[in-house]
């Protein structure tokens, strides 16, 4: 066993050898390395993040033909620092009549329950925080945690602007909650158990849940947009409305966390994606060579962040009605339909061979989402019959 | 003492110390911040006990609803959410006896135990065998099949209830 093919194992035994050569007890250097460990996965994830602040703003340029920043070092690459500097400088204000402890422990929570999530992602075969039994509801448990900061935020700001930004993050929330656990469903059900080490063992040799459930991991993609907040689902923030919502208060660094906490949880949706649908850290050569697995999983989640920024910074802010509706009478009930036939496909094929198997789900995907949109189309045909029929004349 | 004893005693007076704080503090706001410390100091006692499945349901279901509850209170009450009244009735004097004899019974009938002072042993078969056990008895037709489906029809009657009560009659 060597460091390229189990490096935790390795750092870990030497970590405790050099502990226990201090003369501490087995059980108080296991602490200590561990929290080492925690240490050093929190800290990664936060350079991650100083480095999303660039990846963002250059991503957004290109979608909008322009350069973005490229002044601060090669490409702009150093921007983050400068940014980070002015924040900290920045002054600190409360406003009157906030309830203090609150308002300072919104920003907290809000990151926190971001870096929550980092404890159960699987970043290579033998790199992962936990291997916890209950992964993808712990995940939802997180989300609530995300939603009660935001709350905490908007109703200890004493701000009318604040607190409307907060509601609605409640209404969207609740409903969009639904379609995301019916399609963290799809992948427990073809794997077997809601562990994310499970999951994407699953997926071993290409055999990603995207294939087998394409319409899951669309309905995963958008219903993680709406748990994110973000365009077209940010109306908790709606600029142009509420003057962004819950974080209107907030100055310097506490907004910077709520800033950080967003785009870092926008890159943990993007790992989710890649973990559930798209094989998590399976590639060429992953399995030997674990850090090579860590550089596929984060390849992959970034291309899950990718495609979340490509939808933010395409697709205009919608109404709330409008999302609601959404929700209610589209996402959910094409959830729900996917997870029956999901399911039904799964334990008639399961052992009829690998070809029909995959062939079985992924046409029953197909041919789902095909008759969603048929039935689209005919509503809409409908309401637009109903509008364009001939009115009779005014009444006089 | 171990670690285990440790975040026992951390967490036991964290969901005292909050739940204290629930019923005296005198905004409405904060008292339902205080709830949400209680009831994560009773996730991490499951945690603590083994039991993943159930610290987790306990933050889902629990946070998750106290945040809409907390839309309720800012929407239902008047503009300070102060409660400006005395915070005990009359009949605090019963209260207090009631709370203490039924400390003191639990107490005696605690302290005959003889499991008391004894570390949780293994679960046989894992803590994960145990919550397969649950989830197949929840949906088995020999076990709670029915049960559990008659508890989702109640629900479902108290969600179209409130529907047609709050609909607009034409």
């Amino acid at each position: 066993m060597s460091f390229w093919t189990d490096p935790i194992k390795v750092v870990y035994d030497g970590l405790m050898l050099l502990l226990t050569g201090w003369g501490l007890s087995g059980a108080a250097a296991n602490v200590i390395s561990s929290l080492l460990g925690i240490l050093l996965l929190i800290t990664g994830a936060m350079v991650l993040d100083i480095m999303l602040v660039w990846v963002e703003r250059k991503v957004v340029a290109r979608f909008q033909g322009r350069l973005g920043p490229n002044r601060v070092g090669p490409y702009g690459l150093f921007q983050p620092f400068p940014d980070i500097i002015k924040l900290i400088i920045k002054e600190d204000i409360t406003p009157d009549g906030a309830d203090k402890v609150v308002y300072n422990m919104a920003p907290i929570i809000s990151l926190g329950s971001v870096i929550f999530l980092w404890a159960v992602v699987p970043l290579a075969s033998t790199i992962y925080g936990v291997d916890l039994n209950v992964a993808l509801l712990y995940l939802v448990a997180a989300g609530a945690l995300g939603t009660l900061s935001i709350i905490m935020a908007g109703w200890s700001s004493n701000n009318k602007y604040a607190l409307l930004g907060a509601f609605r993050q409640v209404a969207a929330m609740i409903s969009f909650e639904i379609p995301m656990v019916v399609a963290l469903l799809i992948p427990t059900i073809l794997a077997g158990s809601l562990s994310l080490k499970v999951i994407t063992e699953a997926q071993a040799g290409g055999r990603w849940f995207f294939w087998l459930s394409p319409l899951g991991a669309v309905l995963f993609l958008i219903s993680a947009i709406a748990e994110l907040g973000r365009s077209p689902f940010d109306l908790n923030e709606g600029e142009s409305e509420i003057v962004s919502g819950y974080h209107i208060e907030y100055t310097g660094m506490k907004f910077g966390l709520f800033y950080a906490g967003e785009l870092l949880h926008a890159f943990t949706f993007g790992g989710f994606l890649s973990v559930l649908f798209f094989g998590g850290w399976h590639g060429p050569w992953a399995s030997q060579y674990p850090l090579l697995g860590v550089f596929y999983f984060v390849a992959k989640a970034m291309f899950g962040y990718w495609l979340i920024m490509w939808v933010k910074y395409t697709v205009p802010r919608i109404r709330i009605d409008h999302m609601l509706a959404f929700n209610w009478k589209f996402l959910t009930p094409v959830a729900f339909a996917l997870l029956v036939v999901t399911a039904v496909v799964h334990s008639l094929l399961k052992n009829a061979g690998f070809w029909p198997y995959c062939f079985g789900l992924f046409f029953s995907n197909v041919l789902l989402g095909w008759i969603t949109l048929e039935i689209l189309r005919a509503s809409t045909r409908r309401q637009r019959l109903a509008v364009e029929a001939p009115q009779p004349a005014a009444q006089h | 003492m171990d670690a285990s004893q440790v975040i026992f005693i951390l967490s036991a007076a964290l969901i005292i110390a909050s739940a204290v704080m629930v019923v005296s503090t005198r905004n409405l706001i904060q008292a339902a911040l205080w709830l949400i410390a209680t009831l994560f100091g009773v996730a991490i006692l499951y945690a603590v006990l083994d039991a993943g499945f159930l610290a987790v349901v306990q933050v889902v279901v629990y946070i998750g609803a106290i945040a809409i509850m907390f839309i309720f209170a800012v929407m239902l009450t008047s503009k300070d959410m102060r409660d400006k009244g005395p915070q005990v009735n009359a009949s605090w004097p019963g209260a207090a006896l009631l709370g203490l004899l039924t400390f003191g019974g639990i107490f005696v009938i605690l302290s005959k135990w003889d499991g008391l002072g004894k570390l949780p042993g293994e679960i046989p078969g894992g803590a994960d065998a145990l919550l397969a056990k649950l989830g197949v008895a929840l949906t088995s037709p020999e076990l709670f099949v029915l049960p559990f489906e008659v508890a989702s029809i109640l629900l479902l009657a108290a969600l179209i209830g409130s529907v047609y009560v709050a609909m607009n009659k034409k």
